[in-house]
Parts: C-alpha cells; sequence; structure tokens
C-alpha cells in the first residue's frame, strides 16, 4: 500500500530535549551580530533567508505603489515616464528574484530538515554562503537607481535590443548582479537536494515524505536546470554591450529572438519554481484543517513531476506574436494547455482532501482556501492564454498582467503567509494573534481582488502594459486597481506587527500546535530548539 | 541514512567573506567596463576570493582528515558536487543552444529560407554560411576559417588523452600504487596546461592572422564565448589537479576513501566532454 502521512513516528524525545548538548561541539557565538554573520544553523539561515524576503517584498512593494499611484488616473502626474518605467521593472525583479524565491528557500531551510528528522541541512556552511550572496545581489541591483541614467527600465523580462543597444549604462551592474543572484539560487538547490535525498530519517522513503519536501526537491532541480540558462543569456547581454559581439544583433548575424527563447526557457521553469512549494505548503495545510489525510499524496508526486517536466516544453508560449513558424505555435500551444492536467489533478486533490473532512478556519487554512480559489483563476485565465490565436489579442495588454499577478499574489504569496501562520508557533513558540490574522486575511483577500480583477478587463478592452499613461476609458478599472493596490500594500503592515508581536510574546504553543497536524516537525518542543534531530528519529511509514 | 551522528560544522566566517569577496570582484568588473576605472578593485576582490576558497577548502581537508566526516558527509559532497556540475552542463547548454539556433533558424530565415524568411527583407543581399565569413549588416566578418585539423585536432588529442592518463592515475590510487597516481597526475596537469597554451596560441592567430574577433559577428560571438568559457573551466580544473597532486605529495587519501580526488576527476572528465562537443559543433561542423 501507498505509505501514508507519518501518523506514528516514536521520536526519540531524548535527543531533542538535551538540545545544545553537544555545545562543546559547537562553540558558536550565540549573541550578537557576528551569530548571524556566521552562523550554520538551518533555523537561523531560514528565519534570515524570511526576514530579507520580507524586506524586499515591502521595497518592492513601494515601488508597486509608485506605479499604482501613477495610474491612479489617466495623464502624467506623478513620476516622469522614464522613472515609471524603472518602477514597474524593478517591480518585478524584486519581487520574483528578492521575494518569493527566497521566501521559499527561506522556509524550506527551516522546515525541511524538521519534516524530515535531518539535524541541519547537509551542506551547512554552502547554506550560509548561499545567503549571504543575497544581501549583496540586491544592494549591487537597488544602487543602480541611483546611477547615471536610472537603473533597469526594459520590464523584468530584460528583452534585448532593449537590454542591451538601447539600455541604460547601469544595466552592466544589473547583469552581475543577477549573476551573483543566480549563483545563491543554484548552491540553495544543491543544498537543498542533497539534504532531501541524503537525510532522511531512517525508515522514511521518498514517498513518506511531506509534499513540501517533494515539491522542493523538484523544485530545486528545476533551479539547478535553468538559472545557469539564464546566467549564459546575461552573459550574453554583457558581452553584446561592452565587447562588441552579436548575440542578440541581427546585423552581426545574432538575432533579438534568441533572447527571448533563451529568457523563456529559463523563464517558464521558473514560474513552477515559484509555484512547487506553494502547492507543498498547501498540501500540508489543508489535510491539518480539514483533520483528513491528503487525497491522493502519490498523483500529487507525479503531478508535480509532470508539471516540472513539461515546464521545459512550453517556453515559446511567451512569444506567440514574435513571429514563429506555425508548428512552433501549434507545438508550444498544445504543451502548454497539457498543463492543465496535472495542475487539474492538484486542485481536486485539494478539493477531495476537504471532502467530507472537519473543517475549521483558522489563518492558515484560510489562506490556503484563499489559494486554492485564486490560484484556480490565474490557471483559467493562463489557458486562455495559451490559445495561440486568442493570444494576439491577449498579448502584451493588463490581462496578462492580471494573469501573473493571479497566480503570483493571491497564489505563491498567499501560500507564504499561509506557512507563515502555520509554522509561526514552531517557530517563536507562541500563537500569531488569530483575530488580527483573520483582518489580515479579509483585507488582503479583498485588496489583491480589487487590485487585480478589473485588470482582466482593462486588458481585455485593450490596455497595454508597462506604460505610465493610458486612454480615458480605462480610467475607472485603473481607479479600482489603485484602490485595492493601496489597500492591500497597507494591509500587509499588520501582517509585520503581527508577526513582531508573535515573536516577542503571545499564547504559549505546545509542540503539537495544531489539533490536526501530523508530519514530524509538530513532534519536537516549539519554539522548536537550536539543534534537532541530532539523532535522528526512527521513522515508522504505515503500512496497511 | 545512516543512524550514527551528521556532522555539523561550526560557524564559520568563510560563506560571509567569500560573498563579500565575490561582490567586490564584480562590482571592480562593472566599474571597469561602465566607469573606466582600473583594474585594482576587482583583482583585489579576486586574491580575496581565492584566498577565502583556500582557506575555506583547508577547513574541510582537516575536518575529513580528522575523521569527523562519515559516509553520509561522504553521500552528500557526491550529491553536491555532482549537481553542481549538471549546473555547468546547462550553462554551456545556453551558448550551445544559442551556437544551434543561429545556424539553424536566424540565418537561413535571414537568407529567406523557411517559415520566416520574410526577415530577408532587412538586407536582400545576404547569402547566409557557416561559419559566417560576411554577415548581413555593418559588421564586418572574419576574414578566414580557422581549420580544426591543426591546432585544435592536437588539443583535442590532448585533452582525450588527459582523461585517460587520469583515469590510470585514479585507479593507480585505488590500487595503493601513490608513485603511479603522483605521476600519471602530473603528466595529466602538464597536458591541461599546454591545452591551456596552445589555446593561447590559436587566440593569437585568430585575432592576427584570420581576422576573428568577439567583433566579427555570430562566428566570433560563438567561438570566443564557447571557447573561452571551456578555457576558463580548463584552467579551473588543471589548478584543482594541482591542488591535488600536492594533496598526495602530502600522503593524502585512502585507498578507499578520496573524495575530493575523485570530485576533481569527474570536473576533468565533464571539462573534457565538453571540448569534444566543441571541437565537433564549433570547429568541425
Amino acid at each position: 500500500m501507498a505509505p501514508k502521512l507519518p501518523l506514528h513516528h516514536p521520536v526519540e524525545q531524548s535527543s531533542t530535549a538535551n538540545a545544545g548538548g553537544q555545545a562543546a561541539a559547537h562553540p558558536a557565538p550565540r549573541y550578537g551580530i557576528k551569530r548571524w554573520l556566521l552562523t550554520t544553523n538551518h533555523k537561523e539561515i531560514g528565519s534570515l533567508y524570511l526576514i530579507f524576503s520580507l524586506t524586499m517584498f515591502f521595497i518592492g512593494g513601494t515601488f508597486a505603489m509608485v506605479v499604482r499611484a501613477e495610474l491612479f488616473q489617466p495623464g502624467l502626474q506623478l513620476v516622469e515616464p522614464e522613472f515609471f518605467n524603472q518602477m514597474t521593472t524593478m517591480h518585478g525583479l524584486i519581487m520574483v528574484f528578492g521575494a518569493i524565491m527566497p521566501s521559499f528557500v527561506g522556509l524550506a531551510n527551516w522546515m525541511i530538515p524538521l519534516q524530515i528528522g535531518a539535524p541541519d541541512m547537509a551542506l551547512p556552511r554552502l547554506n550560509n554562503f548561499s545567503f549571504w550572496l543575497l544581501p549583496v545581489a540586491f544592494t549591487l541591483l537597488l544602487s543602480t537607481l541611483l546611477m547615471p541614467g536610472g537603473g533597469p527600465n526594459f520590464g523584468w523580462t530584460f528583452y534585448a535590443p532593449l537590454s542591451t543597444t538601447y539600455a541604460p549604462p547601469s544595466t552592466t551592474f544589473f547583469i552581475l548582479s543577477l549573476h551573483i543572484a543566480g549563483i545563491s539560487s543554484i548552491l540553495g538547490a544543491i543544498n537543498i537536494i542533497a539534504t532531501v535525498l541524503n537525510l532522511r530519517a531512517p525508515g522514511m522513503r521518498m514517498m513518506d515524505m511531506p509534499l513540501f519536501c517533494w515539491t522542493w526537491l523538484i523544485t530545486a532541480f528545476l533551479l539547478i536546470a535553468v538559472m545557469p540558462v539564464l546566467a549564459g543569456a546575461v552573459t550574453m547581454m554583457l558581452m553584446d554591450i561592452n565587447f562588441g559581439t552579436s548575440f542578440f544583433n541581427a546585423a552581426g548575424g545574432g538575432d533579438p529572438v534568441l533572447f527571448q527563447h533563451l529568457f523563456w526557457f529559463f523563464g517558464h521553469p521558473e514560474v513552477y519554481i515559484m509555484i512547487l512549494p506553494a502547492f507543498g505548503i498547501v498540501s500540508a495545510i489543508i489535510p491539518t484543517f480539514s483533520r483528513k489525510r491528503l487525497f491522493g499524496y502519490a498523483s500529487m508526486v507525479y503531478a508535480t513531476g509532470a508539471i516540472a517536466i513539461l515546464s521545459f516544453m512550453v517556453w515559446a508560449h511567451h512569444m506567440f506574436t514574435v513571429g514563429m513558424p506555425l508548428t512552433a505555435e501549434l507545438f508550444f500551444m498544445y504543451t502548454t494547455m497539457l498543463i492543465a492536467v496535472p495542475t487539474g489533478v492538484k486542485v481536486f486533490n485539494w478539493v477531495a482532501t476537504m471532502f467530507r473532512g472537519s473543517i475549521s478556519f483558522e489563518p492558515p487554512m484560510l489562506f490556503a482556501l484563499a489559494f486554492v480559489v485564486q490560484f484556480t483563476i490565474g490557471g483559467f485565465s493562463g489557458l486562455m492564454l495559451a490559445i495561440s490565436p486568442a493570444d494576439f489579442q491577449y498579448h502584451d495588454t493588463y490581462f496578462v498582467v492580471a494573469h501573473f499577478h493571479y497566480v503570483l499574489v493571491p497564489g505563491a504569496l498567499f501560500a507564504i503567509l499561509a506557512a507563515a501562520y502555520y509554522w509561526l508557533p514552531k517557530w517563536t513558540g507562541h500563537y500569531p494573534n488569530l483575530r488580527l490574522a483573520q483582518w489580515h486575511f479579509w483585507l488582503s483577500v479583498i485588496g489583491v481582488n480589487l487590485t487585480f480583477f478589473p485588470m482582466h478587463f482593462a486588458g481585455l478592452a485593450g490596455m497595454p502594459r508597462r506604460i505610465p499613461d493610458y486612454a480615458l476609458q480605462f480610467a475607472d478599472f485603473n481607479l479600482a486597481s489603485s484602490l485595492g493596490g493601496f489597500l492591500f500594500g497597507a494591509s500587509q503592515l499588520l501582517f509585520v506587527w503581527l508577526i513582531i508581536k508573535c515573536v516577542r510574546g503571545g499564547e504559549k504553543a505546545p509542540a503539537k500546535a495544531w489539533e490536526g497536524a501530523e508530519d514530524l516537525e509538530w513532534s519536537v518542543p516549539s519554539p522548536a530548539p537550536l539543534h534537532t534531530f541530532e539523532h535522528p528519529p526512527t521513522f515508522r511509514h504505515e503500512s496497511k | 541514512m545512516s543512524g550514527g551522528s551528521y556532522y555539523v560544522p561550526a560557524t564559520s566566517k568563510w560563506p560571509i567573506l567569500g560573498s563579500l569577496a565575490l561582490g567586490t570582484m564584480l562590482v571592480g568588473f562593472g566599474m571597469i567596463l561602465v566607469h573606466g576605472l582600473n583594474g585594482l578593485m576587482m583583482a583585489a576582490g579576486f586574491v580575496a576570493l581565492l584566498t577565502v576558497m583556500g582557506l575555506w577548502f583547508r577547513d574541510v581537508i582537516k575536518e575529513s582528515r580528522s575523521g569527523l566526516y562519515d559516509a553520509q558527509m561522504d553521500r552528500s559532497f557526491r550529491q553536491g558536487m555532482a549537481w553542481f556540475i549538471f549546473s555547468e552542463v546547462m550553462f554551456f547548454g545556453a551558448f550551445f543552444g544559442a551556437l544551434f539556433y543561429v545556424r539553424t533558424f536566424a540565418l537561413p530565415w535571414l537568407d529567406g529560407e523557411g517559415a520566416k524568411g520574410v526577415a530577408a527583407l532587412l538586407w536582400p543581399d545576404f547569402t547566409a554560411s557557416w561559419p559566417l565569413l560576411d554577415p548581413p549588416g555593418d559588421v564586418s566578418g572574419a576574414r578566414e576559417v580557422l581549420s580544426p585539423w591543426q591546432l585544435p585536432l592536437a588539443n583535442t588529442l590532448l585533452l582525450v588523452g588527459s582523461s585517460i592518463t587520469l583515469t590510470v592515475a585514479h585507479e593507480g590510487l585505488k590500487e595503493g600504487l601513490r608513485q603511479t597516481t603522483r605521476n600519471w597526475l602530473l603528466v595529466t596537469v602538464l597536458m591541461g596546461f599546454t591545452f591551456i597554451a596552445l589555446q593561447g596560441v590559436e587566440y593569437y592567430e585568430a585575432y592576427h592572422h584570420y581576422g576573428l574577433t568577439l567583433e566579427a559577428g555570430i562566428y566570433g560571438s560563438t567561438f570566443f564565448l564557447l571557447t573561452g568559457f571551456h578555457g576558463a573551466h580548463v584552467i579551473v580544473g588543471a589548478t584543482i589537479l594541482t591542488v591535488m597532486l600536492l594533496r598526495i605529495l602530502r600522503g593524502h587519501f585512502a585507498a578507499q576513501d578520496h573524495f575530493g580526488f575523485e570530485a576533481a576527476c569527474w570536473y576533468w572528465h565533464f571539462v573534457d566532454v565538453v571540448w569534444v562537443g566543441l571541437f565537433l559543433f564549433v570547429y568541425v561542423f
């Protein structure tokens, strides 16, 4: 029989109780700044990642607020168009590479060793290196805004020749910052794969792992496969800009469209890198608050694998209007539609998990439920965009903006918020203020839908993306989007307040903070001691 | 999945110093390119990075030799190295992909062939060929094509041969024949650096006799980026093997337990395989 969630795992609590028992082996500065700079502990590095990504979330969010303020009404009122372009570009880059990706890595750092009964990540020093590359990379990226000619202004997809021939001088620094961030991602992913494959508790088979570990394993594979391709593409940009090569210059025999192929060969797996860990989170939370096992565990694993494989075969659906042979249009249209099948399996399984469950609606569950509904909306608009002839109408309109924000904000970001509320008791030993968290949830849901739902209509009516001014008939849609954006942005301050309160105090959480939670992390005390599972627990998978 | 206690290292200052060094080096590089500054900052970053890497690896070697690592740790290192090499494969894949895309699609389309032949309207006189000596626009191409049957063939024999000599050295280590290991490893390292020297000669000839430069259109772009990144990897690989030689001389590595050496072998074979791909698709075909 397929193994199930580990309902019975006689954990050797003795090993976790005497945390610090190996203090002699860890002569670590436990206080002061050095503790954070030099740490090799997966929990501390996880916290660093999470704090870093929250900071980036607010910086990228501020850029989004500038964009929404400018678009509040037609006409140019607040910022110069050149600066507007830098804001849309930096918003995208910061949110993708600085907020969403590192927050998932932070969650992986914290939770994967706890979920598989490992003492730490497989390569702890490398883990610290992966993290500290990020502040270097993003300081450099943000500093381009202050350089002569301004920062990146060509959209987060940085298509050549906008990003080569017509780019500001700071583009070279932008490229180098992406290199550093890319190295961080690759090394982090290597660490996660080595941890998952090598450090599982004795007796825990691959198919016994919580789904979060599975989805992260597959995500890490995607990262290692495509981040180097991005590095190659930006290196070609660097050479075209500074050394006179002709990769993206047709006059020399190159092709600007080549850039788009390289970018999206990275870019499409990249969007799954930003959603697969979210699937894992939701697959942990829904069973907990439905007080049932996850429906179709094995099919979830296979569906994740199928999505990962397909992600390498769909990239040109971002390029339907660029001018491709008809066979390519058809091939990429059909492969893209195929992705709906494994994704549908997942949504079905989440719903089936809840069916006849004993559901309660704590904040993690609220965010997870909103994820399922709203991610599905984003998935459906993705299906619409996958239809090549229809895409000629939607391409580069606000419909595309609505689509990817639905999968990224009420999708990926809501899953991250759900994860934060779900695991905060394990991290801090305190429950967050559940009532305030409900306020955060409802304000976020209203804000996010008010922001992004009208964008579908603006896009279908023909409003182009990445433009600081627009025709009068789009005014009402944009007014709604801006108001929603401000509401959503402001309500995230509540989240910061909640976290600070939760770190400093609150209702004490027991080891098993949620009644229906069954994974291995709930067997260690709350807050989890600095060192857990120094001697691996014996994991007994359930067989029938 | 051993039952023992997995080694978790104490805090270390190398990771953060390494990231600062890498940042310094790359910002220094950008300063040269964008602001025309001298290379001092980049050089400082590079030296710092090498120092940090050296000290970091020294720690690892010390820990390994003092028996802190178990079989499980060994598997982590194997996973790490294998996936690192996979990422390198994908990096080269991007450049090979660019080469194939240009040759198969972009150039024929510019010449009016195939589904997107309308691109021929840009430069109606353009004729596609590979290697492309006559780029369509105002870019002057190379004068001549490099022959694969001179230096490149010699380099191919050198590098493929060095993979064989390295395997002999590795087998020697496994059999406990340390003399054999030392000698054949030395031969391998020398072959590696000879390859680099010959590659330098070829670059000189390309620039001075063939007119093949970075600016010479897509032929020069793909040629120099593919061979250049490969050459950089050979330098790294030969340096790693030199370190392995020094470790052999110091009596490191047991017949049954020598993953550091094995990882260096993996890396060298990877560099070798990439070269075979280069020889076939950059030079011969």
